[in-house]
């Protein structure tokens, strides 16, 4: 008895636009199941030929677990969407990899030929649910000193990266922040972002409105206005709100299936799944986790840096994806690299970002049948990095 | 005629200044970027507050709401919006009318400015200039609907609940363009569905899905992502990319051939059925004929007219009463003990298995859910009840009103048993046997020993005194009365009656049992009749009484008509019994004496059985020849018997039943209501006068426009002219 392995494809991802997380934020009064149902809905709606039926299981990344995030939130979302009640669904948890966890377990589901079909996806509302909330750290974290004290507090984390690489300055992480709202503005002046937002109404005190856009970029920054930000981590440090990625509400949603599935449904997908790796780092300085998980990733692939042609890094502080760069020589503003910005201008809700990289990068792939590799990277809280390294299925590059 | 084009704003300032502190329902507005670069203006009636204060349309509201699409008709001009759409906050689009205030219209002037408001504020949707687009989220009663009449173009929510336009139920017209709108959209006799059928019919009301159906929405939308793809809807209707198609608008022979006889057979209908009492219903009808052939400004000055006139009338301000005390007052009983002192009631008894017991097995069994023990002398009756009760249920799941799972559920609670011993466990225990006071006291007395010491007994008698039933039991503090109306299923009234040793938990217990059968409970004194009977008593009394001095049956019921009662009381005879009705009749005559009528001749036509006559369906065809000989005869002896000497004039007159004329007949009852009602108050048969009106609403189906009765006694005088004051301080009454 053999199980039936199979190619793991990308066919479509949408998301909300991302809110501000705050009582003034878009989404102050819309839930976080709510968001995650409009993302489904939108993307299952602009892909009238999938039978619902078929969706073998809802995978969906939340960090916070309680309240409308909670209820095991893929099978919650799934009836909410009005799915057929046959489909399944779950939630899984790795903070800030939770949609790129949930991928990768169902692309293990495929792979190995258990689900031909799998709906994917995550969602934060951190104005709902702050960072850590609810949480209760085991007090042996501190007294028997396994982890630092500032472990929990990202921005912290953040400041220990400029720390241990003091090449890795200040001006460096807020020209980066800089670019990439330079960048987001000009992907939405090119309408590249708002292809795949799913349009969002949502009560506010003077009435309904309908999210059509990130809330969050802020086109008109510069880097002189960026150098005069407070360092809330520390007196004179080097994060700040500028060059870090704010607190957000948002969701996204993705559709990843068999190559056999796609061909039978006569799908024409984007990207197919060639490796994904997470590792761990120490917690204090968690955001040079991308680099053992990238590493790993590579292996796992048998390719090497230089194949990789574009890049979707998630901005949960800039100097965290500097280090990444950094490791392995490649310049701050290659233009391989989040060529549409990233989380420093469009937010960055947890568990829902994971997936808004592969759309991006999926539609880099599109845009550039040269491209052949594509690498998708996020630090995690607690120390921890995750990648997936994925290979453009409309690419020349793949012919020769 | 007034021209609905050109008021101003001050023009309702009289109306500003009595609107108090109105809970304005203000007017959000959002432009939404439409995909193709338009804008949509999207407004928000929003009041602030949460579902359970739904917004409503005052005074200020409605100039906010005016003020705002005014301004958005500039903007129109301007070319900055190309459509403007209406919505509501989450669950509500609007309930309708501000009637809070309504006590302050005291004058003519003031009712009537108060159509012209309503017409000019939602009228300025259709004056915007660009396409106008009513997206209804949810509830959207009366004048919410009517907002959305007067879109161009409306979507409805599949989740939507309570839309329809109820005016008529409250005494009143949709007057605020309903009347007229609703037929140009949806036709004539769909028109008559919402506007008359629907609010007479327990004041039903349409979901979503219906009121797409119904051809009131042009597009039903689900839920989860209502208003983003209304929003896209409406944009694809604006781009002239999408073509609204109105199956159901009233095309030229509809208008030549239909609408005239749709609209008279409806008239017709109401009349069979409330009378020509109510007069709200008529005025409806008369606005929805005449919307065939004018247009809207003149439709728009009836309709001012019209409501100006029923809003200052007596039948609406005694409607809104009742409709008040059934919303209200029917969920918090007056005289309710605490609800935290009720016992868990985890298993029922029923004692008796006839027909009253198996209606009343089956409710608790549907709606308490728990095991549900049903016993009798007669062992083959409670086997017949059993298997009534399972083909109930199995009915049930063939109408798809329970499912497979509910259904096993309930056979396997419903259990018969011919000892008294496997009542232990029950926790309540309800008797509905044959009204015969020593078998009930045994009963009672016998089972006692089996029960848990802390088990709550009741009765369903309507005619013995629950104390009495009580006599012989060790515990009579925890037997209370439990007084159902027939049909069970339907009359959502029971009197929970307190006997004068009846403990707090006992009747606590009562009252959360009748919530959780979904009845609405009025605390009782235990005296003759409790509250609904001993009215009714009053009435088929007085009826006899007025039979008894010569009148006919037909020209009682023709005397009471004004009343508009659910039936004559011919018909109520017929229903209730003609035995049961002399019973009813002799035991009141026992209790209380001369002010109640016993009647001999009701006994006798008891004895031949018939009053009415029927056809094979069921339907009264006119009275019994036999029984109006009856009758005819009692008064011929009486006439012989009390007129020696009269002249014979007199007698013939009594014969032919001209003697006691129609409002005389009426006077009396009128009197006579009022004298018992104001001695049960002074007995403490019930809190209050307006428990009594709730009683005989939900009890007897005593019309909204008596205001159940009491605001009636008062309006008619027969409250100052039996007890020299009124039942209601303001009287319940319109402008005077």
């Amino acid at each position: 008895m053999t199980t039936r392995r199979s190619e793991v494809v990308f066919i479509d991802g949408v998301r909300t636009p991302f809110g501000r997380a705050s009582d003034k934020g878009m989404f102050a009064r819309t839930r976080a199941d709510d968001l995650l149902v409009s993302a489904i809905i939108g993307l299952l709606e602009r892909n009238p030929t999938i039978p619902h039926d078929r969706i073998d299981d809802v995978v969906i990344g939340a960090a916070t677990q309680t309240g409308d995030q909670g209820l095991t939130l893929g099978r919650v979302a799934a009836i909410l969407a009005g799915l057929p009640r046959s489909v399944p669904g779950f939630s899984v948890d790795r903070m800030c990899a939770g949609a790129m966890t949930a991928t990768a377990m169902a692309a293990g589901s495929i792979g190995f030929g258990m689900y031909e079909l799998a709906l994917v996806g995550g969602v934060e509302h951190m104005g709902r649910h702050p960072i850590a909330s609810g949480a209760d750290p085991n007090p042996r974290f501190l007294t028997e000193r396994l982890v630092g004290e500032e472990a929990l507090v990202m921005g912290a984390t953040a400041e220990r990266i400029h720390d241990r690489f003091p090449h890795l300055t200040k001006q460096r992480a807020d020209h980066f922040a800089f670019r990439s709202q330079e960048k987001a503005a000009a992907a939405y002046a090119a309408g590249d972002i708002q292809r795949d937002l799913i349009p969002v109404a949502h009560a506010t005190d003077a009435g309904w409105n309908l999210a059509v856009r990130d809330e969050l970029p802020r086109p008109d920054t510069t880097v002189t206005a960026l150098a005069t930000l407070k360092t809330p981590f520390r007196p004179h440090g080097r994060v700040t709100a500028g060059n870090a990625s704010g607190l957000t509400d948002g969701a996204t949603a993705a559709l990843i299936g068999s190559a056999s599935l796609a061909e039978e449904l006569r799908l024409v997908p984007r990207m197919r799944l060639v490796s994904y790796a997470f590792a761990g780092v120490d917690p204090e300085i968690m955001g040079i986790g991308p680099i053992p998980a990238t590493e790993k990733a590579l292996r796992l692939a048998g390719l090497r840096m230089s194949d990789i042609d574009c890049f979707e890094l998630n901005e949960a502080f800039a100097v965290q994806v500097l280090s990444l760069l950094d490791h392995y020589d490649i310049p701050d503003d290659d233009p391989r690299v989040n060529p549409w910005g990233g989380a420093i201008a469009m937010g960055h809700p947890l568990a829902a970002s994971g997936v808004r990289l592969l759309i991006q990068l999926s539609r880099h792939f599109q845009k550039h049948p040269e491209y052949r590799y594509g690498l998708a990277s996020m630090c995690v809280g607690l120390g921890q990095g995750a990648t997936m390294i994925w290979e453009n299925l409309s690419s020349k590059a793949r012919k020769r | 005629m007034t021209d609905h084009s050109t008021p101003t704003p001050d023009m309702f300032a009289d109306l500003v200044a009595i609107s108090g502190d109105e809970v304005v329902s203000h007017s959000f507005v959002r432009d939404i970027p439409l995909r193709d670069g338009r804008v949509l203006a999207l407004v928000t009636l929003d009041n602030g507050r949460d579902h359970t204060r739904p917004n409503t349309l005052g005074p200020r509201t409605l100039l906010e709401y005016a003020a705002t699409l005014n301004a958005l008709r500039e903007r129109a001009r301007a070319g900055e919006i190309h459509g403007v759409a209406i919505t509501g906050k989450p669950y509500i689009l609007a309930a309708g009318a501000d009637l809070s205030r309504i006590d302050a219209i005291t004058d003519p002037a003031l009712a009537l400015l108060l159509g012209r408001l309503g017409h000019y504020a939602l009228g300025s949707l259709a004056e915007v200039g660009v396409p106008s687009f009513a997206f209804i989220n949810g509830l959207a009663l009366g004048g919410g609907l009517e907002i959305a009449l007067h879109a161009d173009y409306r979507t409805v929510s599949s989740a939507a609940q309570g839309i329809g336009l109820p005016e008529v139920f409250l005494g009143l017209v949709p007057g605020w363009g309903g009347a007229y709108l609703a037929p140009q959209i949806i036709g004539i006799e769909r028109a008559l569905t919402l506007v008359l059928e629907n609010p007479l019919k327990q004041n039903r009301v349409l979901n979503g899905p219906a009121a797409h159906e119904l051809g009131l929405a042009d597009t039903l939308i689900p839920s989860a992502r209502f208003l983003e793809d209304s929003i896209t809807w409406a944009g694809e209707v604006i781009a002239g990319r999408l073509t609204v198609r109105r199956p159901h608008k009233p095309g030229r022979v509809e208008r030549l051939l239909k609408w005239e006889a749709a609209v008279n057979i409806a008239t017709k209908r109401v009349r069979r059925s409330l009378g020509t009492a109510p007069q709200a219903p008529y005025a409806a009808l008369e606005l929805l004929r005449a919307a065939k052939r004018s247009n809207r400004a003149q439709a728009f000055d009836r309709e001012d007219a019209v409501l100006a006139k029923l809003i200052g009338g007596d039948q609406f301000r005694a409607s809104l009463y009742a409709f008040n005390l059934v919303q209200r007052r029917a969920k918090k009983a007056a005289g309710a003990p605490d609800a935290s002192i009720a016992k868990p009631v985890t298993m029922v008894g029923v004692l008796g298995a006839g027909y009253m017991a198996r209606q009343l097995a089956l409710l608790f069994l549907r709606q308490l859910k728990v095991p549900v023990l049903i016993t009798d002398v007669d062992a083959a009756k409670v086997a017949a009840a059993i298997a009534y009760i399972r083909t109930e249920i199995s009915t049930l799941l063939t109408k798809g009103r329970i499912t497979a799972d509910d259904a096993n559920r309930l056979n396997g609670l419903i259990h018969g048993t011919d000892s008294l011993t496997d009542f232990a466990l029950c926790d309540w225990v309800i008797e509905a046997v044959f009204e015969d006071l020593t078998v009930k006291q045994n009963l009672f007395a016998d089972l006692e020993p089996h029960l848990d010491p802390t088990a709550v007994l009741a009765t369903n008698t309507s005619s013995l005194l629950v104390s009495d039933i009580g006599a012989k039991l060790q515990h009579p503090e925890r037997l209370v009365g439990f007084h159902f109306f027939t049909p069970v299923a339907v009359m959502p009234l029971v009197e929970v009656v307190a006997t004068a040793v009846c403990d707090e938990a006992s009747l606590a217990t009562a009252f959360v049992v009748a919530r959780k059968l979904k009845k609405n409970a009025v605390r009782t004194a235990d005296a003759t009749g409790f509250a609904v009977n001993r009215l009714l008593a009053v009435l088929l009394g007085e009826s006899l009484r007025a039979v008894d001095g010569g009148s006919t049956f037909a020209q009682v019921d023709q005397a009471l008509a004004p009343l508009g009662l659910p039936m004559p009381p011919s018909t109520l005879l017929d229903l209730i019994g003609l035995r049961v009705g002399a019973h009813v009749l002799d035991i009141h005559y026992a209790a209380f004496g001369d002010r109640f009528y016993t009647s001999d001749t009701l006994h006798r036509l008891a004895d031949h059985g018939l009053l009415l006559d029927k056809n094979e369906r069921g339907d009264i065809v006119g009275f019994n020849a036999g029984a109006v000989k009856i009758a005819a005869q009692a008064v011929a002896q009486r006439g012989d018997a009390g007129a020696r000497g009269r002249s014979r004039g007199k007698i013939r007159a009594q014969l032919t039943g001209t003697l006691g004329s129609a409002p005389d007949i009426l006077t009396s009852l009128q009197d006579a209501l009022a004298r018992e009602v104001k001695t049960m108050l002074e007995e403490g048969v019930v809190a209050a006068a307006e428990d009594i009106d709730l009683c005989l609403v939900l009890g007897a189906g005593f019309p909204f426009h008596l205001g159940g009765i009491t605001p009636y006694l008062d309006r008619v005088g027969a409250s100052e002219r039996v007890f020299g004051d009124a039942f209601h301080h303001p009287p319940v009454r319109g402008i005077v």
